[in-house]
Formats: C-alpha cells, structure tokens, sequence
C-alpha cells in the first residue's frame, strides 16, 4: 500500500505547478475583472501544452482521463495511468486558477466525455478538437433524465432542437458535446450525446451569464433549432438500450468527477497556501501540541487542512479506481461531495482567518472564495452527490429515493 | 532457510488443530489459509536476508512506488479472516462485555488461538513480524473494532506491548522480554499507560516524573484509564525522565504502585484502570532504550491505532444503520426513502472513507520509513472529530430504538468519545 504520488509524475507536477504560478496567478484578476473578455494569452499556453502532451504519455489536462487507456493496458499489477495524472495536472493548476484552467482551449470538459464514451473512429477524428459541454437546460438542471433538447434521426443527420444553458467555453469551444433524447418516451435510455460542430446551421449562442466567479471563463446559453448534425457525431452507441438505461453517458461523469473535485483541491490549497503565508510569523503550524492546546486560528488551520488532505486522497482514490477497471461511481460521487464542500469550506474560511486583507482585491482569496462555489455544485451539487452515495448505499432505485 | 519459522507456523496450527471453536464457528479454513501464507512470507524474508548475508539493511523509501490501494494476498486474508472473528465471535460477546466490564475468559483464550502476538515479534525472536508491519497492524484493528471496539482493545493490549518493545527496546530488552509473547502459554499482558487524570492533558508534557537513583529509576505520579491495567501483570508507562519523555516496563506488583478499576463512559470491556505510583522502583534496564527511541512517534503509533479501531466501528455503524434504515417503516415507506435519513447515511459513509484514507496514508508512510507525524496528526484530528459524528448520527437515526441497550448503537457512541482522549494504551 502506497498513498503517495509516484515519482513518475514530479515532472508532470512541477510543470503544471510552473504554469500555474508563473502564468495563471499574474493573469488571475485581470480576468476576473474583464469578464467574457477572451484570455489571450491562453492560446499560446494551449499550444505549449499540446506540444508537451504530444511528447510525454503522462498528458496535462482533461483529455487524457479515460478508462480506454487503461482498458488497453496489458500489463499485470497496480497502473497509475492517464486518470491520475490528468488529476494531478488539474489540481496543480488550479492552485493557480480554477477559470483559466476551464478557459484553456483543448482541455474541457466535453472533451473528457468523448475521451470516456467516443469510439475509436471518434476519438481519432475529434482529436485536437476543443469541445464543451451541454447538458443543463433551463428546466432541468440536476435532473439530466428530464432533458427536453430531442434528436430526431433524418437519413445520415440528427435533427437537434432545443435549449442549453451553463455551457462553460460554449462560445470559444470549437464543438459542443449535446445531451439530447432521441425518444421521450424512452426515458432516461434514450439520452445521447451528440459532438455539434460550431458554426453547424441551426447553433446560436444567445447570451454569456454574468458570474460570481469563475470568470475567465465563459458560460454561454446556446440554442438548436432544426440544426442538422452528421449521424456519425453521436458519442458511443447509437442503439436505445432499456438495460443499460442512462449509464452511458452518464460514464461521463465517473471520470469527470474526480477532475472537478481536483479543481476544488486545487483551490482549496491556494487559499491554504496564502493564508498560512499571512500567518507565519504568528503560529508555528509544527503539529506538536494537542489540537485543544493551540490558538483556535491556528487549530482551525490544522483541521482545515486535515479535511483538505482527506478531499485530496478521496480523489486520488477515485482516479486511481478508474485506472485500475474499478467501477468507481460511488467513489467519484463521494469524492466529489467531499472536495466541493471542503473547498469551499476552506476558502471562505481563509477569507475570515485573513480578515480585511483576505477580503480585500489586493489578495486573491476573496477570489478564490468565489471561484470555489461552482465547484459544489457543476457536474452534479453537492446534494446530487450526496443522492447518489446514498442510492448506492441503501440500494436504492432513483424512484425510490428521490 | 530458517527451520524456526517454518516451526513457528506448525506451532500455531496445531494450537488451531486443538481448539475446536473455529469448526464450530467455520472459521477453520480461512485461519489454515492465513499460517499458510504468513510462514510463506516469512519463508520469503528468511530467504531475502540469506542472500543478503544475513545482513539487515535499513530500509529505504521506494520513490518509483505507484499509488496502490490494494492489499496484498496476506493482508487480504488476514482481513477476512479477523472480520469472520469479529462477526462471529466478537459482536455477539459484545453486549455482555460491556455490561460485565471485562473479556470473557473464553474469548481471551481464542484470541491467543490467533496467534496476533506473532504479528509484533521479529521472526529472530520467534515471531513473524516482517518490514512493514503498520498498515498490516491498522488492518487488523480495524476488522476486530468492526465486532466490538472495546474488546478489539483490549484484545490488541498484548500485540500492542509486543509492537511497543519490538520498536522502542534495545536488542537486549528484545530479547529478554519478546520470546515471551510467541511462547507455549498465555501472552503477557503489558498495559500502555499514557493518559493522565488533566483537563486538556498534553502527553507531551507529562506530570509523572521518573527520577533516577543509581542503577534505578524511581516514578511517581497517576495515570488513567489503562487498557487492562488491572489483569496486566507489566505496565508500560510514560513518565519524564532527566532528559525527555521516557517509557519504563514496570512489575505490576511493585512496590508503591497501586491500581484501582477506573470505570468511563464507555471502552467497558477493556476494563479501565486508574494507576498511582508513588516512588516507584524501577530497574534502569526496564527503560525502554533502543538507539532510534522517539516518543513523538511512539505516541504517533499509538493515535494511529486508534484511528484504525474508530474505523472499524465506524463501519459497523454505517453497516447497522443501512439496514436498520431500510427496515424501519414509518409513513408507509422505509425511512431510507428520505433524503433527510438518507444523507446522513451518506455522510458516514464520506467521512468514514476519509478516516480510512489518512490513516492508511499515515500508516504506509510510517512502514515505508518516512516522516510521519504530521499525516499521524491530521488523521488523528479528523478520526476523532468524524468518529464521533458518525456515533451520534449512528444513534440519530436508530431514533429512541438507538438509545436502548437492544442495539448497539449507544455502546458505539460511548466508545467512540475515546477516540479524541485515549494517548497510549495501543501501538500499531
């Protein structure tokens, strides 16, 4: 039994690390403060990262998280493979900013879902493509089985009508992974996702929301109407299979999860990191005294910390299950629920132990206190994480426990 | 190839051969399973150390070690096997144990059966203890606090004290004080006394002092809430020596040592004592000296096994309220139907994962010889704080039902207040 990060990642670690201090931190407000401006200098960046992914099997970013590659591997024995490095690249950098990193072209979350459900042709044609992800509407928010946006089959397209809301990148992105039904009727198995090339006849951004945080990146609302996408587009299998119901797409999430909950482990030390620096010179944070003993600052630094530390092997754990073929779904889902509260747990609490400067613009942790809220609650809130565990705990069926 | 091991494990089946609770319990297979594979490993490390001319290198930090949760094939059996142990034997003993405060004797006798003492001895002194032992040792308590917390304590007192001088004594006191808990008879039992009767107790600061007199060291002082510090026949004990916290192995029947049985809330059947010593004398060479001695990490081992135990039963619980939760019927459906109930199950079960993460965490960074005390440190801080949560959530969601002796529930709660108070007492 081995719960540290293997040396085979240093590199990747300190690389992201790098960027995340010297490239994200000095960009940070800037952003911040000129929201749906485009981050430039983040193209640049993509490109880097890209060059170093192509030159390195330990890839930065979303799109090496899959369970294909470690379906692939042959090898006897424990693997530390694509999930886990994806993660620990994440978690770097968005120690340096959660928005930035969600702002990075090539790196969203739509092209975590083809890497998790694409076929090989796919995978193969959609390569360096940046897509984002659809799936809420505006009347349907956690509930995904309620999703109203239909795919109607028309010889070789889909006919795509409907409306999606909170798309992170929806308008930079190069393509759209769609969440839609191919049949009311069917219910949750009859939900697919589908690659929407921008520019496809039929796709309009309609607005960009106005944020509490997160906002170098862009969150669009974008609308289909009879817009023709190629049969070819639909992620995985096209076939509506009453069995296997909403498990494939929601695949997605299994490995989506444990990147999100990076994201909010990745912030979280930021604000653990900073405050600790404002308050070195007034607690020696050397672990030697009974937690009852310390200045209560001090002992709740420590107990911050030891939750942060718990979210963080969590995740690992859950990342490490996916390269390993183990069904991990309870696992993201707990990992999930447990970074998203921790975080933001921590960052409004570095907030307070800072006092007026924490609060203040000249440091960044009343940004990162924003950033952190979204954490808690995209890719499924908190209390859908929490319905989850549960379901799977009690052995629940969605009606049963809603 | 070392002839003792291979010996040692036939000493052990037949000790199982003869005992004929493991047939009645079906437990025969998966212990013969466990000796096969536990001399096998020790064959191995006989093996090992031949090649390497018998030389014990120290051990080194694996920096190309992948991220691995899995046990191995020995842990793995020895989990199954104690968790069949703590199902069978344990629980249903439970209730009765903490109501007459002490281990049946019948269950001492089995747990020797066990042969757990064989898990903290070297192999040089006829034990089967390997390298890496802590996570092995975290494993174990957690699968017995799974049956009862309480008496997985009190059970773990004599591997605790093996483990204890294993680390902590000088080839010396090995030697003279080890053998023992491998031999023919009973396990000594040698109590960790740690805890002192002080609000906000710091064991970093001890008031028992060990003043030393020639070739002698004199205590005095008052320690509580001993683990089995009344039927112990050696006591372990922590006192402030000329130059820093020391731990001294003390003849219960000494002179000027007095113990009283010191009831708490709840660890019952560990039969908690209150011990007082008033100049003590204690032979210099009872001192426990080995040349690597840290009482940081000593008393590290020892918040970590407590961290193990709060796990365990923090599993029973989660175990116990999920199917209480889908039984239990009110306004025409099982109450698991609501996401009031039914978060709280969820929140266990995160908790619970998190517990267990830290600790393994802390746990495999000790084996592997790498600095542990800040990881031992959050674990513990986070075991005591969530342990408790889930023990009065435990009983929460039992309802009126959870505060009655017809479930165990209350007795989980009152041994899991432990969790934060207990320094000492165990070593992993």
């Amino acid at each position: 039994m081995n719960l540290e990060t293997p040396k085979k990642f240093a590199g990747l670690k300190h690389q992201a690390h790098q960027v995340a201090a010297n490239y994200f931190r000095p960009i940070s407000r800037k952003y911040d403060k000129a929201e749906h401006a485009y981050p430039k200098e983040l193209d640049l960046l993509a490109a880097l990262l890209d060059g170093m992914n192509a030159g390195s099997p330990d890839a930065i970013g979303a799109t090496s998280a899959s369970k294909r590659g470690a379906a692939k591997s042959l090898e006897e024995g424990v693997k530390n493979g694509g999930n886990l490095s994806a993660l620990l690249g994440v978690m770097e950098l968005c120690w340096g900013d959660v928005g930035l990193l969600l702002a990075m072209p090539r790196q969203g979350l739509g092209n975590a879902a083809i890497a998790a459900v694409a076929n090989d042709e796919q995978l193969q044609r959609f390569s360096g493509t940046w897509a984002a992800m659809a799936i809420t509407e505006p009347g349907t928010g956690s509930d995904s089985a309620a999703i109203r946006t239909t795919a109607r089959k028309d010889g070789d397209h889909y006919v795509l009508n409907g409306e999606k809301i909170f798309v992170t990148s929806g308008e930079r992105a190069d393509s759209v992974v769609v969440w839609a039904t191919l049949d009311k009727a069917l219910g949750r198995a009859a939900i697919k996702s589908f690659v929407v090339e921008h520019g496809t006849p039929g796709m309009s951004v309609t607005r960009l929301e106005k944020k509490l945080g997160i906002k170098a990146s862009d969150t669009a609302s974008i609308s289909f109407s009879d817009c023709r996408v190629p049969a070819a587009n639909l992620l995985g299998n096209p076939e509506v299979d009453v069995q296997k119901g909403f498990a494939g797409v929601m695949e997605t999430f299994d490995n989506t999860r444990p990147l999100v909950a990076g994201m909010a482990i990745g912030v979280a030390k930021a604000s653990l990191d900073r405050t600790r620096e404002l308050l070195k010179d007034t607690f020696r944070f050397d672990y030697a005294k009974p937690l009852l003993a310390v200045n209560h600052a001090e002992a709740t630094l420590y107990r911050l910390e030891a939750e942060w530390e718990a979210a963080r092997l969590l995740t690992l754990k859950a990342a490490w299950m996916a390269d390993n073929k183990q069904p991990n779904s309870k696992e993201a889902s707990i990992a999930k629920a447990k970074a998203g509260r921790v975080a933001n747990e921590v960052t409004l609490k570095c907030v307070e132990l800072a006092g007026a400067l924490g609060y203040g613009e000249d440091e960044l942790l009343e940004k990162w206190a924003r950033d952190s809220k979204i954490l808690d609650i995209f890719e499924g809130t908190q209390q859908i994480q929490l319905l989850i565990v549960a379901r799977r705990l009690l052995g629940k069926s969605s009606s049963e426990l809603k | 190839m070392n002839a003792d091991v291979q010996g040692r494990a036939l000493a052990i089946l037949n000790r199982m051969a003869q005992a004929d609770w493991p047939d009645r319990l079906n437990l025969r297979k998966p212990f013969e399973k466990l000796i096969y594979t536990g001399s096998r490993a020790s064959f191995r490390l006989a093996a090992d150390r031949a090649q390497k001319g018998g030389l014990r290198t120290p051990r080194k930090p694996d920096p190309d070690a992948l991220f691995d949760l899995f046990l191995s094939d020995e842990q793995q059996m020895l989990v199954d096997m104690l968790a069949s142990f703590a199902s069978e034997v344990l629980r249903p003993a439970a209730h009765d144990a903490d109501a007459n405060a002490a281990i049946p004797a019948e269950l001492l006798n089995q747990a020797q059966d066990l042969g757990l003492t064989f898990y903290g001895v070297n192999e040089v002194h006829g034990g089967m203890a390997g390298e890496r032992t802590t996570v092995s040792n975290a494993l174990m308590a957690e699968a017995l606090a799974k049956g009862d917390m309480s008496l997985a304590a009190g059970l773990l007192v004599p591997l605790s004290a093996a483990n204890c001088i294993r680390r902590w004594g000088s080839a010396e006191q090995q030697q003279r004080w080890l053998p023992a808990f491998v031999g023919e008879s009973s396990a000594p039992v040698m109590a960790i006394a740690v805890n002192e009767p002080d609000a906000l107790f710091d064991p970093l600061k001890l008031a028992t002092k060990a003043k030393r007199r020639g070739k002698h060291y004199h205590l005095s002082g008052e320690k509580c809430l001993v683990l089995r510090g009344l039927d112990a026949s050696h006591l372990i004990i922590a006192a402030q020596a000329e130059n820093g916290p020391a731990l001294f192995i003390v003849e219960a029947g000494s002179k000027g040592l007095q113990r009283l049985p010191e009831p708490g809330m709840g660890l019952k059947a560990g039969a908690t004592a209150r011990v007082k010593l008033k100049g003590v004398k204690v032979a210099a060479d009872q001192r426990l000296n080995a040349e690597h001695f840290n009482y940081q990490s000593f008393l590290d081992h020892a918040a970590l096994a407590w961290c193990a135990l709060a796990i365990g039963t923090g599993q029973a619980a989660l175990e116990y309220v999920t199917t209480y939760c889908n039984e239990r019927v009110a306004f025409g459906e099982p109450i698991s139907h609501r996401q009031g109930v039914a978060f709280m199950v969820a929140d266990i079960a995160i908790e619970l994962d998190a517990m267990r993460m830290l600790t393994w965490r802390a746990c495999a960074r000790a084996e592997q010889g790498l600095p542990f005390h800040r990881e031992a440190y959050l674990a513990r801080l986070l075991c005591a704080e969530k342990a408790m949560k889930i023990g009065t959530d435990a009983v929460q969601l039992l309802g009126g039902h959870g505060f009655t002796k017809e479930h165990p529930a209350e007795r989980w709660y009152r041994d899991l207040r432990a969790v934060a108070i207990m320094a000492g007492g165990l070593q992993l």
